[in-house]
């Protein structure tokens, strides 16, 4: 088995999912720029945050013109897990390979919090460790991750079983209060129809050992450990 | 060498200086060494006025691997690892262009750190504007922060902690400071000198263009009317290529080939080629016509002097050139081959196949020291003796107040726009402890940061505010359970002409020398910030000296955060509660005073609370620590009851005190050496006053945690205060989003 994280120019949250991989999953990773990447070496690629080309012109939408992301799709296609972190998350949508479209967060300024998630399915690469309901701790930092999809296309979404995570409060309600951007319906992530490419706005990396977080668990890791698990079926 | 022109006119060296400028040389400078010597004997660069002052800091104990003198201060941090840091301000551009000036700030400092050879992992942004309520502040306030959010987030680099004061002599002249802190090993230190002639000079990153050309010399002056006009002298960042900047200069490094490597500045290419060769006692050799440019007919003169950022300076060994050229091109960072490293002892410059500069580097590395007269201000004493207001009655009220004003009020507001998780080392987040914990992934162990300054102290007593910095910054560490190491300062003040003026700056120094001594923390760096004030009121700045500290945590359960965790646990105070008002929150903001005798910083009293607390946490003892500052006692358990959501019930007779004392100095006296901890049990309570006795610190048990909404304090049964911790919160979390969101 083997992974890659891919660095486009002004990814910066390459090392820390490098290290989760590798240093608390023994996983063998490459991290790879953006130039060199070939889908076929790889069983799973990660998209990593960060601000490619410095978010100019919009958030991702240059990086989803590299070729690697022809390479990623190689890989989406195959039904090999493919997993978008923040600006990850930002790529895949603008690359066409998740359905929707991530905005400025109403507030119009950057956040950085701990949020609280709830799967909202264990169909996906990425969660079929995780029980549907499950509340996880994460943190977001983003400027653009208000998620939206026309209502036609969230009744799609729905139905597919593409939503992936929620953002809600201690009771798993998604309130007002407990949604850090304004995301509609409090997405904070989607899958593809497959369940194989999904992307999310909180960063599981940074919430994968007991020490980084404030409420003392590890939840970010179920997502690369349910990746592990859906590699090995 | 090229005909000689008169003196540029923008020149800003004393009759004295240009007379020994012409003495040095033995003959006219031309155009373009003019400009040299400008920015090189300018304030900023040289330290002129406050060289012999600095000289009082101790600087040296068996970790410190590099002191004051090179670009950032380099500590041991054991198993091999280093800790680089170093702190710079970036008042000037901030106060005229909020945004790019606190932007480029950061690439300057980020830089600085990389070219020791380190990783840059966190960020500390101690900022201060004038007041809350006016427009201008607002302006500055909003947008230092997004510059500061908008470019740290984007190179990815974690913006830990930070402080926020305000106080209307910064309403012109805002100080914004920056600190950065990068981790290297110990055996890939560089050290900012080129010593190998051969080698080849390779300029990267950002294209050279005309912004900023003075910049070092505007930010030797005072902000005036004009200085609007300076906006050219502010920089534009781009954290994007600054990022990509960093990934390569790493890699390039990792090589072996780059024998020396120097950031570009504040004085550009002028600065970073005339102290490296001056440090290595080598020579340079460059040809302007070789720099990438960001505008077409740009002379020596503006070559030699622009600040464009994002660009720094590498001596490159022949034999590596293309493997180094290779990863530059990997990251698509420009670059351009543009001299030598000699061993002529000159700094020679041509452009045009003319000379156009030939200097001997240490000609402009050794400027002239300036011997600055000080006095004491006139109205010092009389602040001294203002009468004491009368004492309020209802001191529920007035702490509900406290808790509110915008130095006390939660700074959510400012570090949520920071990414402070980038990184995964962020142990103890901003807003949550006295100081951020950082883990060291490389070694298990972790370090703690934070800066500290009380201006309005420094003003009334710029000795003790000097020596309270460094103690204030010292129990910050200790209360998250580090061993304070070393520490940088940036000194902002106004106008050193002025003899009462550098009489603060003075007597600031030296009461951070007699607390470095005391508590054996020496001094790696510094940054001196002078002409921070207002020409049209002639206001200066309050003197601010800013301590950034290094702690190092040897055991990752020692860790500990400022929050209430258990109703029950027994609350103990550390340190005597003395009647000194004089500067505080209290004054200010309940009786508008600024005055009286500031509290005093005691070395002895201060080493025995943080040695009783190092030994209190290390034993296991402690479930929360927090330090005594701003608002005093009364706040510091009130924040603990806010951030823990429990109550507490204490008895404000139990708590050591000198007497007589008053009621109102009893809770809000700002006392240096004073922290508070919670302990689980009664037993454990007795175990730390036992420790406390060892070192010599007066201490006592004063109250416990209860499971409910109630801050009672009382003082032999009569009740003084009783607030909910709810309505404190919301008081308390509501002043500053209140502020910046509405208007």
């Amino acid at each position: 088995m083997k992974v890659a994280v891919i660095q486009f120019p002004g990814s910066n949250c390459d090392l820390d999912v490098v290290h989760v991989l590798r240093n608390i999953l023994n996983i063998p990773t490459d991290l790879v720029w953006h130039k060199f990447f070939q889908n076929k070496i790889y069983d799973a690629v990660i998209l990593p945050g960060g601000f490619s080309y410095g978010d100019y012109l919009r958030s991702g939408a240059i990086a989803s013109h590299s070729p690697a992301m022809e390479e990623v799709k190689k890989m989406a296609e195959d039904g090999k897990p493919v997993l978008g972190i923040c600006n990850g998350f930002q790529i895949l949508i603008e690359a066409g390979l998740l359905p929707g479209a991530l905005l400025p967060n109403d507030c119009l300024k950057f956040v950085c919090k701990w949020v609280i998630l709830k799967c909202e399915t264990s169909r996906t690469a990425f969660t079929c460790l995780i029980p549907e309901g499950k509340i996880l701790y994460m943190p977001v930092a983003h400027k653009e991750g208000r998620y939206f999809n026309l209502e036609e296309d969230l009744k799609s979404i729905w139905k597919e079983q593409q939503v992936v995570f929620r953002y809600v409060d201690e009771n798993g309600n998604p309130t007002l209060e407990a949604n850090p951007n304004g995301s509609i319906q409090n997405i904070a992530s989607v899958c593809n129809k497959e369940g194989n490419v999904v992307g999310l706005m909180p960063h599981p990396e940074r919430a994968s050992e007991k020490i980084l977080s404030p409420y003392k668990n590890s939840d970010g890791l179920l997502l690369f450990e349910s990746m592990i698990n859906y590699l090995k079926r | 060498m090229v005909k000689n022109k008169p003196i540029p006119v923008k020149i800003n060296l004393t009759p004295k200086e240009i007379r020994m400028v012409r003495k040095l040389l033995g003959r006219e400078p031309t155009y373009v060494e003019w400009g040299m010597f400008d920015i090189m004997w300018s304030e900023h660069c040289s330290y002129k006025s406050s060289k012999p002052i600095l000289k009082k800091l101790p600087t040296s104990s068996p970790k410190v691997l590099v002191g004051p003198g090179y670009d950032s201060g380099i500590v041991d941090v054991g198993d091999g690892m280093a800790v680089a840091f170093k702190v710079e301000s970036h008042n000037h551009p901030s106060a005229i262009e909020p945004y790019n000036g606190a932007a480029t700030g950061i690439g300057g400092i980020v830089r600085d750190i990389l070219a020791t050879g380190a990783r840059p992992i966190l960020l500390i942004d101690p900022l201060r504007f004038g007041r809350l309520e006016t427009g201008r502040t607002k302006w500055l306030f909003r947008y230092v922060v997004k510059g500061i959010g908008d470019y740290g987030n984007c190179i990815g680099v974690p913006t830990v902690a930070g402080e926020v004061e305000f106080d209307e002599s910064f309403e012109t002249n805002c100080l914004v400071n920056v600190a950065c802190y990068g981790l290297v090993r110990k055996d890939k230190i560089f050290l900012a000198r080129f010593d190998k002639p051969g080698d080849i000079l390779v300029l990267i990153g950002g294209a050279t263009g005309r912004d900023g050309i003075h910049g070092v010399t505007f930010a030797s002056k005072t902000i005036s009317e004009e200085s609007e006009e300076d906006r050219p002298a502010v920089q534009i960042g781009d954290p994007f290529t600054k990022k990509l900047l960093i990934e390569a200069v790493l890699e390039v490094l990792e090589t072996g080939y780059v024998d020396g490597v120097k950031d570009l500045g504040g004085g550009g290419l002028t600065c970073a080629t005339s102290e490296m060769a001056a440090k290595g006692g080598t020579g340079v050799e460059i040809i302007l016509d070789n720099l990438h440019v960001r505008e077409e007919g740009m002379n020596p003169y503006e070559l030699m002097l622009s600040e464009s950022q994002e660009r720094m300076l590498l001596a490159v060994n022949p034999e590596g050139l293309s493997k180094v050229l290779g990863i530059l091109e990997k990251y698509e960072i420009p670059y351009s081959i543009i001299g030598k490293v000699t061993d002529s002892g000159k700094l020679i410059v041509k452009f045009k196949d003319e000379i156009v500069a030939s200097i001997p580097p240490k000609y402009l590395a050794e400027a002239p020291i300036i011997k600055r007269k000080a006095k004491k201000p006139l109205n010092l004493e009389k602040l001294w003796r203002i009468k004491k207001p009368k004492e309020p009655k209802n001191f529920s009220e007035i702490l509900y107040k406290l808790v509110s004003t915008p130095n006390i009020a939660c700074k959510e507001w400012v570090y949520q726009q920071y990414d402070h998780e980038v990184g995964v080392r962020t142990i103890l987040k901003p807003g949550g402890s006295d100081a951020a914990v950082l883990r060291i992934i490389e070694t298990g162990k972790a370090i703690a940061v934070k800066a500290d300054c009380n201006s309005r102290h420094s003003y009334l007593d710029p000795f003790n505010g000097g020596a309270g910095a460094l103690a204030e910054a010292s129990r910050n560490v200790v209360c998250v359970g580090a061993e304070p190491l070393a520490y940088t300062d940036c000194c902002n003040f106004g106008n050193p002409e002025k003899p009462e003026v550098f009489w603060q700056f003075k007597r600031g120094v030296e009461g951070l020398a007699y607390m470095s001594r005391k508590l054996g923390i020496p001094c790696v760096g510094g940054n001196v910030s002078f002409y921070n004030e207002d020409s049209e009121s002639k206001i200066a700045v309050k003197p601010s000296l800013v301590v950034v500290i290094l702690g190092l945590i040897e055991n990752l359960d020692w860790i500990t955060t400022m929050d209430l965790k258990n109703s029950g646990d027994q609350i103990v105070i550390v340190g005597k509660t003395y009647p000194e008002l004089g500067g505080s929150e209290y004054y200010h903001e309940i009786h508008g005073l600024t005055g009286g005798k500031p509290p005093k910083a005691d070395g002895n009293r201060e080493k025995a609370t943080l040695q009783t607390v190092m030994e209190a946490i290390r034993k296991g003892l402690v479930t929360a620590a927090h330090d005594c500052s701003k608002g005093g006692l009364a706040i510091a358990l009130a924040l603990m009851a806010i951030k823990g959501k429990l109550g507490v019930k204490v008895d404000l007779s139990k708590i050591p005190t000198s007497k007589p004392i008053r009621m109102d100095e009893l809770l809000f006296s700002e006392s240096h050496s004073r922290i508070i901890l919670t302990t689980s049990t009664k037993e454990n309570a007795k175990q730390i006053l036992k420790i406390a006795n060892k070192k010599g610190a007066p201490a006592n048990l004063v109250g416990k945690v209860t499971d409910d909404d109630n801050f009672t304090l009382t003082f032999d049964g009569r009740k003084i205060v009783e607030c909910s911790v709810t309505q404190m919160e919301r008081f308390w979390k509501e002043t500053i989003p209140k502020a910046l969101e509405v208007g």
